[in-house]
C-alpha cells in the first residue's frame, strides 16, 4: 500500500510491494482482492465502527481525567482485527500487546466492561484492577492485554501449544507490532513454534512507528513478512486497510495453521492516526503524512463507500448504524463515568487462587 | 615408573560412582585415548579414557563396585618395558586406596569422557571439599541427622508408614510422574528433559512412560519456553517447566513475574496460572559467580507466586506434588548438591505436604536457628556441635519460602528468645532479613538478643575453591553466631 512514508524515507510503497507471497500491496492487489457481500459489508462496517467511536470517546474520556495511565488508541487500524475475526471460528484464540481495546471489542466484549476497565471501576472487566493494557475474557477465548512488548508472541505461542497437545484443532491468533517484532522472544517463539507445527498466526500490525520511531529507522529487514524465513515460516503482506484483504489473507493463514502445517505470518500494514499513547504529540511524522492515510485510506470510508455505491443504502440508513453505534458506545461511556470504584477490599483478593 | 589411575570427577558435585566395567584387563597394552574403563554416577554413564602410554598393570577396583570416592587410585599403569609384576605389587600412591584430600597441582591421570557435556556438567575435578562434608573419605550421600527429630516431623506422615531410602533426585522424578498419571494436563518442559533423562537427571525415565507429547525437550531458549509454558497455563494445562538451573531463568524472569505472577490480579481474577517453575538453584560446586546464584529472596518478594526450596526427599516430594496441583504459579527451588543425597521418604500412595507450612526438624530449647534447603545442612550440623557445648538448638526448616509460615518461626522464638537465620544466598534483603522483620513485628518483646544472620558473603561466588568456601556459610559461622546470641 502506499504509506505516504515521506519522513520513513523508502521504507513506504516501494518496501511493501515487496511480498514474499507474491499477495502484494493494495495497490497491486486489489483486482485479487475478494468482493465482500453485503452481509459481510455491513458488520464490517458496524463492527470498525464501533472501535472507531469507542477509541474516540476513550480519547474524550483521558482528556476529562476519568481514564488515567497509558492509553493506546487503535483509531486507523480497525481493518486488521476486524477482519481477521470475520475469518474465525468458535474456539480460536486472541491475544495481543497493549494497543488492545479494539481487539476486544472485536471479540464480542462488552463495551461497558471495557470502558469501565479503562475509568478503574468495579465493573471494568478485570474489576479495575488490569486497566487499560490488561483485560481478559476466557469466554470469549481473548488472552490479553499484555504491557510487556513482545511477552504476548511467547504467550501466544504458548496458547497454540495447548492447542497442539488437546488436538482441539483451534488457532490462536498472535497480534504484535513492527516494534514487538524486534523482541527477541518473538524469535524464540517462531523457532518452537515451526519446530513442534503449533496452530498459531502471527500477526505483525505494522503501523509504520514503534512508538516514535519509524520502521526503517528500527528494523534492518522492514518487510516483516520475511521475519519467519529463516525458520521456514511463511509470510505474506497485506494491504491491512482493506478489510477484505485482511479477511482473505485471514482465512488463508488460520486455514494453514488449523491443518497442521505450523505457523503463518501476516504483515499488516496499516496506520495509527493518533499518536503512540495519548501523551504523544506525534512529533515524527508529518500532519500531511497522518491527513493522507485519513483521507485516501481509511478503513471505514473504504466500506461506508462499497455500502453507498454497491449495496445502495442510503445516508439515513449509514446514519442509523452511525447513531446505534454512538448509543452503545455513549452507554459504555455513561457507565464508566459513574459505576464506582473497587472496594477497598478487592486490594488483597485475586492475588492467589 | 608406575602410575596410579585415579577414580575421576565426572561433574562439579561428583563425589563417588560406580565402576560400572573395566574394558580393558590386567596386562593390557593401553594407549592415550583408549577406554579403560565406564563409570556410572547418578547422572550418566561415562567412559574413562587412558592419557598415558603403558600397560594396565594391576586393576585395584574391581568391576561393579560402587560409591568409589573421587581420586581413589583404581588401577596401576605401568610404562612400557616396566616390569609388570613389580609395578602391580607396587602399593599405590598416597597409601592404602585413601584418596589423596584434594586435587592437587599434578592433574588426574586420564580424562574422563561424557558422552555429551551439559550445561555445568564438565569434567573438571570434584571440588576440594564442601562444605558439609569436610572429609573426601567419608561416604558421599552424609547420613541423615535423624537424632531428636521432632514429632512434628512426623506428623504429616501416619504412624507406622513403611519408609523409604531414596534420594531427593529420585523423589523429585516420582513425584513428577505420579502426577503425570493422575492427570493428563500435567506435562514436563525443558532443556534435556526428554531424550537426555535430565541435565542433572531428574526427569530420569518419564519420556519412557509418557512419551514425547508429555515430556518435551525444548531448545536453548528460556525467555520464550518460559512464555510457552505460561501461556500453555492460562488455557488451563499445567506445565512443569524445567530450567536446567534457576541461573538461566534470569532470562525468563519477566514471563514468571510480569505473566505468571500478575496476570491473576491483572485479571481481576479470572485467568489463572497453574505452572510449576523448578530446577536446582543456589551454588552447587566451583561453577562460579554466573551459576551460583540463590534466587530465593528474588522470587519470594513477588505476590502471586510461590516459592519452595525443600530439604529432605520427603519433603521435595510431598511438596513437588502440591505444587504441580496448586492453581498457582509456584516456584520450585531445588539444589544440586542435595539430588544425591538419601532420605527416607514415605511409602504411601499418595503423600503430599501442603505449601506454606514450616517445619520443626530438631525440637530445642535455648535457640532457634531458621534455616531451608541446602542451608538446613549448616544448620543441623551446627546445632550437633552446640548440644556438645549445652546448647539445645531448637532447628526450623522453612520449607516454603512464600508464603512464610510466621507463625511457626514465632511461636519457636517466644520459647528460645533467640533466633539465628542461615542460608547461601545475599545478606541485602535476603530471607534472613525477613525472618528478623517478622520477629521484631511478632515477638520483639520475647526477644533476649538481636536476631543474627549466617548468609552466603556480600561477593559473587568466586571460582578459586578457598575463596568458594569462604562465600559460603559455614559450620562454624552458624555455631559462633548461635553463642553469639546466646551471649556464651
Amino acid at each position: 500500500m502506499a504509506v505516504a512514508a515521506r519522513k520513513a524515507g523508502r521504507a513506504g510503497a516501494g518496501a511493501a510491494n515487496k511480498s514474499t507471497s507474491s499477495k502484494g500491496s493494495a495497490r497491486r492487489a486489489a483486482p485479487n482482492i475478494p468482493q465482500f457481500d453485503k452481509d459481510q459489508d455491513l458488520s464490517a462496517y458496524n463492527e470498525m465502527l464501533l472501535i472507531r467511536r469507542f477509541e474516540e470517546k476513550s480519547g474524550q474520556m483521558y482528556g476529562m481525567g476519568l481514564i488515567g495511565g497509558f492509553c493506546h488508541l487503535y483509531i486507523g487500524q480497525e481493518a486488521v482485527v476486524v477482519g481477521m475475526q470475520m475469518a474465525t471460528k468458535e474456539g480460536d484464540q486472541v491475544i495481543t500487546g497493549y494497543r488492545d481495546h479494539g481487539h476486544m471489542l472485536a471479540c464480542g466484549m462488552d463495551a461497558k466492561g471495557v470502558m469501565a476497565e479503562l475509568t478503574g471501576r468495579r465493573g471494568g472487566l478485570s474489576k479495575g484492577k488490569g486497566g487499560s493494557m490488561h483485560m481478559f475474557s476466557k469466554e470469549k477465548h481473548f488472552y490479553g492485554g499484555h504491557g510487556i512488548v513482545g511477552a504476548q508472541v511467547s504467550l501466544g505461542t504458548g496458547i497454540a501449544f495447548a492447542n497442539h497437545y488437546r488436538e482441539n484443532g483451534n488457532v490462536c491468533l498472535t497480534y504484535f507490532g513492527d516494534g514487538a517484532a524486534n523482541q527477541g522472544q518473538v524469535y524464540e517463539s517462531f523457532n518452537m513454534a515451526q519446530l513442534w507445527k503449533l496452530p498459531v498466526v502471527y500477526v505483525i500490525e505494522n503501523n509504520r512507528y514503534a512508538m516514535g520511531t519509524a520502521v526503517n529507522r528500527a528494523s534492518a529487514q522492514t518487510d516483516f513478512s520475511k521475519r519467519g524465513v529463516s525458520f521456514g515460516i511463511p509470510g505474506e503482506q497485506v494491504d491491512g486497510m482493506d478489510v477484505r484483504a485482511v479477511y482473505a489473507a485471514g482465512q488463508r493463514a488460520i486455514e494453514y495453521a488449523r491443518s497442521g502445517k505450523g505457523p503463518y505470518i501476516l504483515e499488516m500494514q496499516t496506520y495509527r492516526y493518533r499518536g503512540h499513547s495519548m501523551s504523544d504529540p506525534a512529533k515524527y511524522r508529518t500532519k500531511d503524512e497522518v491527513a493522507r492515510m485519513r483521507e485516501e485510506h481509511d478503513p471505514i470510508e473504504q466500506v461506508r463507500r462499497r455500502l453507498l455505491e454497491s449495496w445502495k443504502l442510503s445516508e439515513e440508513e449509514l446514519k442509523a448504524i452511525d447513531s446505534k453505534v454512538r448509543e452503545i458506545v455513549n452507554e459504555a461511556a455513561e457507565f464508566a463515568t459513574h459505576d464506582p470504584e473497587p472496594d477497598p477490599s478487592e486490594l488483597y483478593t485475586d492475588i492467589l487462587l | 615408573m608406575a602410575t596410579d589411575i585415579l577414580m575421576p570427577a565426572l561433574s562439579p558435585t561428583m563425589e563417588q560412582g560406580k565402576l560400572a566395567k573395566w574394558l580393558k584387563k590386567e596386562g593390557d597394552k593401553v594407549k592415550p585415548g583408549d577406554v579403560l574403563a565406564e563409570i556410572e554416577t547418578d547422572k550418566a554413564t561415562m567412559e574413562v579414557e587412558a592419557i598415558d602410554e603403558g600397560v594396565l598393570a594391576k586393576i585395584l577396583v574391581s568391576d561393579g563396585t560402587d560409591n568409589v570416592a573421587v581420586n581413589t587410585p583404581i588401577a596401576i599403569l605401568a610404562d612400557e618395558g616396566e616390569d609388570v609384576t613389580a609395578a602391580a605389587s607396587r602399593s599405590p600412591a598416597q597409601g592404602g586406596g585413601e584418596p589423596p584430600p584434594a586435587p592437587g597441582p599434578s592433574a588426574p591421570q586420564q580424562a574422563p569422557v561424557p558422552d555429551m557435556q551439559a550445561e555445568g556438567m564438565t569434567d573438571r575435578p570434584a571440588p576440594a571439599e564442601r562444605p558439609q562434608q569436610t572429609d573426601l573419605s567419608m561416604p558421599a550421600a552424609p547420613s541423615v541427622i535423624t537424632s531428636r527429630t521432632s514429632d512434628n516431623a512426623m506428623a504429616e506422615i501416619p504412624e507406622g508408614t513403611e519408609m523409604v531410602n531414596m534420594t531427593v533426585r529420585e523423589a523429585l522424578r516420582d513425584a513428577m510422574a505420579e502426577e503425570m498419571r493422575n492427570d493428563e494436563s500435567v506435562f514436563v518442559m525443558g532443556e534435556e528433559v526428554a531424550e537426555y533423562q535430565g541435565a542433572y537427571k531428574v526427569t530420569q525415565g518419564l519420556l519412557q512412560e509418557f512419551g514425547a507429547r508429555r515430556v518435551i525437550d525444548t531448545p536453548i531458549t528460556e525467555h520464550g519456553f518460559a512464555g510457552v509454558g505460561v501461556g500453555a497455563a492460562f488455557t488451563g494445562l499445567k506445565p512443569i517447566v524445567e530450567f536446567m538451573t534457576f541461573n538461566f531463568a534470569m532470562q525468563a524472569i519477566d514471563q514468571i513475574i510480569n505473566s505468571a505472577a500478575k496476570t491473576l490480579y491483572m485479571s481481576g481474577g479470572q485467568l489463572g496460572c497453574p505452572i510449576v517453575f523448578r530446577g536446582p538453584n543456589g551454588a552447587a560446586a566451583r561453577v562460579a559467580a554466573q551459576h551460583s546464584q540463590d534466587y530465593s529472596a528474588w522470587y519470594s518478594q513477588i505476590p502471586g507466586l510461590k516459592v519452595v526450596a525443600p530439604y529432605t526427599a520427603s519433603d521435595a516430594k510431598g511438596l513437588l506434588k502440591s505444587a504441580i496441583r496448586d492453581p498457582n504459579p509456584v516456584i520450585f527451588l531445588e539444589n544440586e548438591i542435595l539430588y544425591g543425597q538419601s532420605f527416607p521418604v514415605p511409602k504411601l500412595d499418595d503423600f503430599t505436604i501442603p505449601i506454606g507450612k514450616a517445619r520443626i526438624h530438631r525440637e530445642g530449647k535455648d535457640v532457634t536457628i531458621v534455616s531451608f534447603a541446602i542451608g538446613m545442612t549448616y544448620a543441623l550440623k551446627a546445632a550437633q556441635e552446640l548440644e556438645k557445648e549445652g546448647i539445645d538448638a531448637e532447628v526450623i526448616d522453612l520449607r516454603t519460602i512464600r508464603p512464610m509460615d510466621t507463625e511457626t518461626i514465632v511461636a519457636s522464638v517466644m520459647k528460645t528468645g533467640r533466633c539465628v537465620t542461615v542460608e547461601e544466598g545475599w545478606p541485602q534483603s535476603g530471607v534472613g532479613a525477613e525472618i528478623a522483620m517478622r520477629i521484631m513485628e511478632n515477638a520483639f518483646d520475647y526477644l533476649d538478643a538481636p536476631v543474627a544472620r549466617v548468609t552466603g558473603k556480600d561477593v559473587p561466588m568466586p571460582y578459586a575453591s578457598n575463596l568458594e568456601k569462604l562465600a559460603l556459610p559455614s559450620v562454624a559461622e552458624v555455631v559462633q553466631a548461635v553463642k553469639a546470641v546466646c551471649y556464651r
